[in-house]
């Protein structure tokens, strides 16, 4: 069976059924959860039985419901942020790119200092100063994760900004919009789609650390890093309660990493000291 | 050469201070009104101007950034609004801890991850790379937490090797402080160290497509010999920018294992200050967390210079 016209790995059908069943079960989360998302139906971190599979969580409700409807959420957030980054990263890379000058000199400018601050002590402060909500968390991140996306879309504008047809369609008297989204966009998709699955993983892997350190999204709603640092406390008494969520994060984003890795293995194929050694 | 490296020097200050600017704009200019932003909805008005006055916010900006960067660089960096205290007598201990468990960790992290990356490449396409490839792949997408875990329960709990929390005090011998750090170090060695493998890994192999590397395969030489003798003096240089790196984002993945472990370091004091919003701390930890970063970024250049070869004759 063939993906994307290419036969996958082992390590990237792994990677793509696993994504798959994220997929089916985030969408279908309230149909498919066991029970309600707060509901109290046992004790504090009961042991797994056949009628809750992964035992309880810090207070009594089903692990397996919260994690489901955590992975809903944590999966969210992540892909909303990411789309956000990408749109204000490759439109601005693009627009410096093709633009160049001072606007160019401006925005690389801005790029290097942002860059400079690690992304999570910059997270810290504007969380610190605006305080912890879904929205803020989104925008946050977004625009810290831009600059990564930026940086691609910039270097591939600048690559393609030279080309004969992008040329051709600027003395014919095209826009701005029309030579970034006609001309540009279509032949830098694929290094973009990947780096979308990186970015990705690394901003659900960022929601999911700012959660576990408190700071993320907020109670009552589930979401796996707030999981992990909930039911914490478990470890001390030997038991298995923050894996289960720490689990479920991993293996999406080595999931999301393995595919990424075959589909850019893809691209590179045959390497060249390979082939020549 | 010298005029490179103080070239690159004086762009570390330039970006140090840029970067002092960003994080002013972002906790006072941002916001807007910080008093309301911190006291919430339900402030009284009287509240609002007490607290207004001891941010000092009947300042202009401009004069209070620059009293805040005056401030910093003798060494003061203010007062604590929740308990008072002043920040740097806070701080100094708590990074001395942090830069501390960073240094363990790097010392087992470099050798390991480079000479591994070495090895990797040397073997490359064999089964032990194709192993390391999967291996470091996914040692690198998972949590910085779920690492940690995976080793209490692996260390501390169920054979008894290691404590599960890392209890740090003033004036404790090396050798416990030692030991009461090593699990949060093997965590953290493990985090950087697949990043650093990969990368070692990769910056030899780029240099190994290159022609001269070619003539020497053409020579006979063996792969190992032509790998330590002509390939490793010019990975050099981005093997020093990849270790650079990896020791930046080591400096910052502490903050999450610092809370895993309950390690007393400076990444759970900004934590603590952003829970209580408590900005002169925020804007402190910020700054220096930014600084050890910029300082190491500068350092890997001037590194990279001095030992680039084709630049030491040049006056």
């Amino acid at each position: 069976m063939k993906v994307f016209g290419q036969k996958p790995t082992p390590s990237a059908w792994f990677g793509l059924v696993v994504m798959a069943i994220f997929m089916v079960v985030v969408i279908f989360t309230p149909w498919l959860a066991p029970y309600e998302e707060s509901a109290n139906v046992g004790g504090t971190w009961d042991e797994p039985s056949a009628t809750s599979w992964l035992g309880g969580d810090q207070i009594g409700r089903d692990m397996l419901t919260r994690i489901m409807y955590g992975s809903r959420m944590t999966i969210a957030v992540a892909l909303a942020i990411t789309s956000l980054s990408f749109l204000i990263g490759i439109v601005l890379g693009f627009i410096s790119a093709v633009l160049g000058g001072w606007v160019d000199i401006f925005f690389t400018r801005l790029l290097d200092v942002m860059l400079s601050i690690p992304s999570l002590i910059f997270a810290l402060i504007i969380l610190g100063v605006f305080g912890s909500s879904i929205p803020v968390l989104i925008l946050t991140i977004a625009v810290i994760d831009s600059t990564r996306v930026f940086r691609l879309a910039r270097a591939l504008g600048m690559n393609l900004s030279v080309m004969e047809y992008v040329e051709a369609a600027r003395l014919r008297g095209e826009g701005l919009w029309w030579v970034i989204s006609r001309e540009i966009l279509p032949n830098a998709r694929a290094p973009l789609v990947s780096e979308f699955g990186l970015r990705f993983c690394f901003n659900f892997l960022f929601i999911a650390g700012l959660s576990f350190l408190g700071l993320g999204i907020q109670p009552p709603y589930a979401d796996l890093g707030g999981m992990v640092r909930e039911n914490a406390a478990a470890i001390n008494f030997g038991m298995m309660a923050p894996i289960y969520p720490a689990v479920t994060i991993a293996l999406l984003t080595v999931s999301v990493n393995l595919v990424v890795d075959w589909m850019l293995s893809i691209d590179a194929r045959p390497s060249g000291a390979q082939a020549e050694l | 050469m010298t005029r490179l490296i103080v070239n690159r020097l004086l762009l570390g200050v330039l970006t140090l201070f840029a970067v002092s600017v960003l994080i002013f704009i972002c906790t006072q200019i941002l916001p807007g009104d910080v008093a309301s932003a911190v006291l919430g909805q339900g402030a009284t008005p009287e509240a609002l101007i007490v607290f207004r006055k001891e941010l000092g916010f009947d300042v202009p900006p401009h004069l209070r950034y620059w009293n805040w960067l005056l401030g910093a660089l003798q060494g003061d960096l203010g007062v604590a609004l929740t308990n008072k205290r002043v920040i740097v007598d806070e701080i100094m201990p708590r990074l001395a801890n942090t830069l501390f468990l960073a240094g363990y960790a790097a010392l087992i992290a470099i050798p390991l991850a480079v000479g591994l990356g070495i090895y990797s490449a040397i073997n490359e396409g064999k089964l032990s790379d194709k192993l390391s490839n999967i291996l470091t792949l996914v040692a690198i997408s998972m949590p910085e937490f779920f690492i940690a875990y995976l080793l209490i329960i692996a260390m501390a709990v169920n054979v008894d090797w290691f404590p599960s929390l890392s209890t740090v005090v003033k004036g404790m011998p090396l050798s416990e402080r030692l030991y009461q750090s090593t699990l949060p170090a093997i965590t953290l060695t493990l985090l950087v160290a697949a990043h650093m493998l990969r990368m070692t890994r990769s910056s030899v192999l780029s240099i190994m497509s290159t022609p001269y590397i070619e003539m020497a395969f053409l020579k006979g030489a063996k792969r190992r010999r032509v790998i330590i003798r002509h390939a490793l003096p010019n990975a050099a240089a981005p093997i020093i920018t990849v270790v650079a790196l990896n020791m930046a984002y080591l400096v910052v993945g502490v903050v999450v294992i610092e809370a895993v472990f309950v390690y007393p370091g400076l990444g759970q004091l900004m934590v603590d200050a952003v829970s209580k919003r408590d900005v002169p701390v925020i804007q402190a930890c910020g700054l220096v967390f930014a600084t050890v970063f910029v300082v190491l970024n500068t350092l890997a250049d001037v590194l990279v210079i001095l030992v680039n070869p084709r630049l030491r004759n040049k006056s």
